[in-house]
């Protein structure tokens, strides 16, 4: 293994296209080296304990106008003379590529959050505690769950003579308890693993699942709702993917309209790539800043990186990844601003009986509060895309779903499917209230993350029960 | 430093720090793709990994850890942090772990190739993505979209037990895509199958597809799709297409039998099983029709494999017979914990995973029909195929598919087309339902099998041929 660098690697393989394919040759290298750690338990026990410590470098050559992708996790000279060589063939054998927006000129590259070094380094023993803090506080439930940490440490470099340096980590825990099959479950993404109380965490899923037997079938149709974060988490995600990708905007496949009032006057989406530690440039070089994307109600901007920006007229925001091309620039740190925070109910006010664990939090309570006959929902789960420029999107209820009548949660109900169109359900006069304080719920990949708050729907179209 | 020194110099490391089994994949992967759009190649990606991944027993606890680095000391190093890990699972111990017997072996396996597909010349498989695409475009397709993608795998197995196997698998496939966009929708037709057919081959299955010959008429139903009818809502006879139930056969069935699903190891994120051991054996999963196989020896189907990725061969083994429930995927462990006798369905995507039990290839047995003969049969229904949606719960029970479009079917004749079909149902009634079955059978290749944490990328194959439902719930809408 190269002792180089990632910048000094990254510098490598673009002075190796220089000379192995000319001075006209335009090239642009990422290297990243990784650390990434996952502990997973099931029925209260670790049975999956893994890491790697890997090296990757990502190339993209553009040669008498034509273009290719190259990558491999080979860093020793021949490696990155073969990656070299192999990317410079494929692109001259390419036919012309007369999109090609030309290479990230030198800028400054935004500042980062520090990154927790104690995280970057965190060793399989913390991560077993945290895990077995979970299953202790579950009070005797069947557990399962991960406890993951992530670190990068990457580079840019290219022919156009910018570069750029920066690091990230990322912890996360996601849990569930189970009580009799119904399940509860806490999850959250944080900067630091001390931030991750296994302990509370445990608590939390073990008092939604006791909170989720005996569940009631109720029957499909419109229903107003209040979602907990992760179950929000999941509209961000597809609104970013489908909607605010700059491809699929300009491919006429996304719902989005900039200038136009598309969503609740509640409803403020900005993309915070620098809100956590993360990587200060996307996958061309350029700076990662905050991007707001629906202001009041109002769709501001979709994400762009160099080629779908050229084609729209406008700037790269920052959101190119490798294989864009094909899958289009998507905001991956989304945050749904929350109310401003006033005083906190109290936690469970508005529940009863054996469904008194079903809320945890303040913000939730107090929109259960304003419900006089609706569901809460916690976590959303298999959804997939029907159509995607209205978005009308399928998917199931998962992890505690519970009946509120006049304010109060009263019983648990079984899992429901809906089929709904995103962008209709948070519209003009749609959004009943938003919680003040927005929780970081993780991807399922470091680096990406979903930060709302709960959130009250007037009407959730369910179209089917558990049992069809 | 061959590949098998450096997987054995991790097996030797790991027992040498404790562990009490171990073993080694290294693998080197080469990965092309292709896209292209509306006539210009979008976007061509040559990706070329290699590394180590050591997996350690400890106890009754399992560690892994994976390097990009084959020299001995990088290998040694892997072993030894793959048992430290190991050792930080026994903090919160599961169940006593065993491993069903698999005899040691010293062996080769190559799938079969009769063109080498990274050896056809790029501006040949480019003009093919161009041509059809530029097609699908002036044929009235607003995006009009191809795709190939090829995995070369060389992968060597070395394990305490004394396996040592080393295994070639070319896998490659393509597809075309049609997409009509119109006011607040958009709709598509594909060809063979949204983002192509894929199988252990050569680069004889693209060329075997023929996507410029098709191009043309998916453009124009993409557009007609746009003014067609709605698929009405109700209950009806459903006719699936072979595509179509593939996937229905991945979804409500191959997954719903993947032992760690069962036991409970998948239960927070890809989630458990509606299937109960005490059952098997007994179960009555779906019609008399329903013969289900779990066969990773069917050439050229994207799961066939030599071995699997614990050193297990490949063995035929049915999971549903005469309707009735009879196997699982297993590995060695989970088989060991439900006190089954067999494993052979684990597998790793890349030398960095941890290898866990996935498809192979799952599929249905031949019926005795045809389509024509199934249409010819039905009163009153609606003929579905190619998938545009999938969606199912976490027990592998209630699901819901979209597809790319639906033809009415009245008096055995099939009439117009239909826009926006989808179903709904319950895994074990809609299988009970099926009454009839075609002989016309493709092993459909599925290259993204989504499962695990950290996530892995699961290619399965599904041998399928249209199918009938009774009494099917359509057109669910928002």
């Amino acid at each position: 293994m190269s002792g180089q660098t990632e910048l000094e690697l990254a510098g490598q393989v673009v002075e190796l296209v220089r000379r192995l394919g000319g001075p006209a040759a335009q090239a642009e290298a990422v290297v990243t080296r990784a650390d990434l750690a996952l502990t997973r338990f099931a029925n209260s026990g670790i049975h999956q304990n893994v890491s790697e410590s890997t090296v990757g470098v990502r190339l993209r050559v553009h040669v008498d106008g034509r273009t290719a992708a190259g990558g491999g996790s080979v860093v020793t000279a021949d490696g990155l003379s073969a990656l070299v060589e192999r990317t410079l063939t494929a692109a001259r054998l390419c036919p012309p590529d007369p999109g090609w927006p030309g290479l990230t000129p030198p800028m400054p590259t935004p500042d980062a959050p520090p990154v927790d070094e104690a995280t970057a380094h965190a060793e399989p023993d913390q991560r077993a505690d945290r895990v077995g803090a979970f299953v202790a506080a579950a009070g005797g439930l069947s557990t399962a769950g991960y406890c993951r940490t992530a670190h990068r440490s990457s580079a840019f470099a290219n022919s156009a003579g910018h570069s750029a340096y920066g690091r990230s980590v990322e912890a996360a825990m996601d849990g569930i308890a189970r009580r009799d099959g119904a399940d509860g479950v806490a999850r959250r993404s944080a900067d630091r693993l001390s931030d991750l109380d296994g302990a509370e965490l445990g608590a939390q899923a073990a008092a939604k699942a006791q909170a989720a037997a005996d569940p009631v079938e109720l029957p499909p149709g419109h229903y107003e709702v209040v979602f907990e974060p992760a179950a929000v988490a999941d509209l961000l995600q597809n609104l970013s993917f489908y909607g605010f990708n700059g491809k699929r905007y300009a491919e006429r496949q996304s719902f989005a309209e900039p200038g136009a009032a598309q969503f609740d006057r509640a409803v403020t989406v900005v993309d915070d790539p620098l809100g956590g530690s993360g990587l200060p440039f996307d996958a061309e070089g350029t700076g990662r800043r905050a991007l707001t994307l629906v202001e009041a109600g109002t769709t501001r901007a979709v994400a762009h990186d160099r080629r779908t920006s050229a084609e729209a007229g406008a700037e790269s925001t920052g959101h190119a990844v490798a294989g864009g091309a094909t899958w289009g620039p998507m905001p991956r740190n989304l945050r749904l601003t929350g109310a401003v925070a006033g005083p906190a109910s109290a936690v469970g006010r508005s529940t009863t009986g054996a469904a008194g664990g079903a809320v945890v939090d303040a913000d939730t309570a107090a929109l259960v509060a304003g419900v006089r006959r609706g569901l809460l929902v916690t976590d959303l789960w298999y959804t997939r895309v029907l159509d995607p420029k209205s978005l009308v999107v399928t998917g199931l209820t998962r992890n505690g779903v519970w009946l509120i009548e006049d304010g109060t949660v009263v019983r648990a109900v079984r899992d429901l499917r809906f089929t709904e169109s995103y962008p209709r359900a948070l519209g003009p006069g749609a959004v009943l209230g938003l919680g003040a304080r927005a929780v970081r719920q993780p991807e399922r990949v470091d680096g990406a993350w979903w930060a709302a708050p709960s959130l009250r729907l007037a009407s959730w179209h369910f179209t089917g029960g558990a049992s069809g | 430093m061959t590949e098998f020194d450096a997987a054995a110099a991790a097996v030797q490391a790991a027992l040498d720090a404790g562990a009490r089994y171990a073993d080694a994949r290294v693998m080197h992967r080469r990965y092309e793709s292709m896209t292209a759009r509306n006539g210009d190649v979008e976007e061509l990606t040559q990706d070329e990994s290699i590394g180590l991944g050591v997996r350690a027993l400890v106890g009754a606890s399992w560690g892994f850890h994976a390097v990009p680095d084959l020299s001995d000391a990088a290998a040694r190093d892997a072993g030894r942090r793959a048992t430290r890990t190991a050792m930080a699972s026994a903090r919160v111990p599961g169940p006593p772990v065993d491993l069903v017997p698999v005899q040691a072996v010293t062996a080769s396996w190559a799938s079969g190739c009769q063109i080498d597909p990274l050896g056809v010349p790029l501006s040949d498989k480019g003009d093919l993505l161009v041509d059809a695409t530029r097609t699908m475009a002036e044929h009235g397709a607003d995006l009009a979209e191809g795709l190939y993608q090829i995995w070369d795998t060389a992968k060597w197995f070395v394990s305490s037990e004394g396996h040592r196997i080393d295994q070639r698998i070319r896998e490659c496939g393509g597809g075309i895509s049609a997409t009509s966009i119109g006011d607040g929708e958009t709709q598509r037709r594909s060809w063979p199958s949204y983002r192509g057919q894929y199988g252990t081959t050569g680069w004889e299955l693209v060329e075997s597809l023929d996507l410029a010959a098709h191009a043309a008429q998916i453009a124009e139903e993409s557009r007609a799709l746009l003014t067609a009818p709605p698929c009405p809502a109700g209950e009806t006879d459903l006719i699936l297409g072979g595509e179509q139930l593939a996937l229905q056969i991945h979804e409500s069935v191959g997954h719903a039998i993947e032992l760690d699903r069962i036991l409970g190891w998948e239960a927070a994120f890809a989630g458990t099983s509606w299937l109960d051991l005490a059952q098997l054996g007994s179960l009555r999963y779906g019609s008399e029709l329903m013969n289900i196989t779990i066969d990773p020896t069917i050439p050229g189907a994207l799961g066939s494999f030599g071995f699997d990725d614990e050193g297990s061969p490949a063995v035929k083994r049915d999971a549903v017979r005469d309707g009735r429930w009879v196997g699982v995927l297993a590995g060695r462990d989970s088989a060991a914990m439900a006190s089954l006798d067999y494993g052979g369905s684990v597998r790793a995507d890349g030398w960095a995973r941890l290898p866990m039990v996935r498809m192979t290839n799952v599929g249905l047995e031949p019926g005795p029909h045809t389509l024509d003969e199934i249409i010819a049969a039905t009163d009153d229904g609606v003929l579905m195929d190619l998938n545009r949606s999938w969606s199912i719960d976490d027990k592998r029970l209630n699901f819901q598919f979209g597809c790319e479009v639906g033809w009415e079917i009245k008096k055995g004749r099939r009439g117009r087309m239909l826009r926006n079909p989808t179903y709904t149902g319950i895994g074990p009634l809609f299988w009970r339902s099926m009454d009839m079955l075609s002989s016309e059978t493709v092993s459909w290749g599925t290259p993204n099998c989504g499962k695990g944490q950290p996530g892995q990328v699961g290619h399965t194959g599904h041998p399928a041929a249209p199918a009938r439902f009774r009494n099917v719930r359509v057109g669910v809408s928002a």
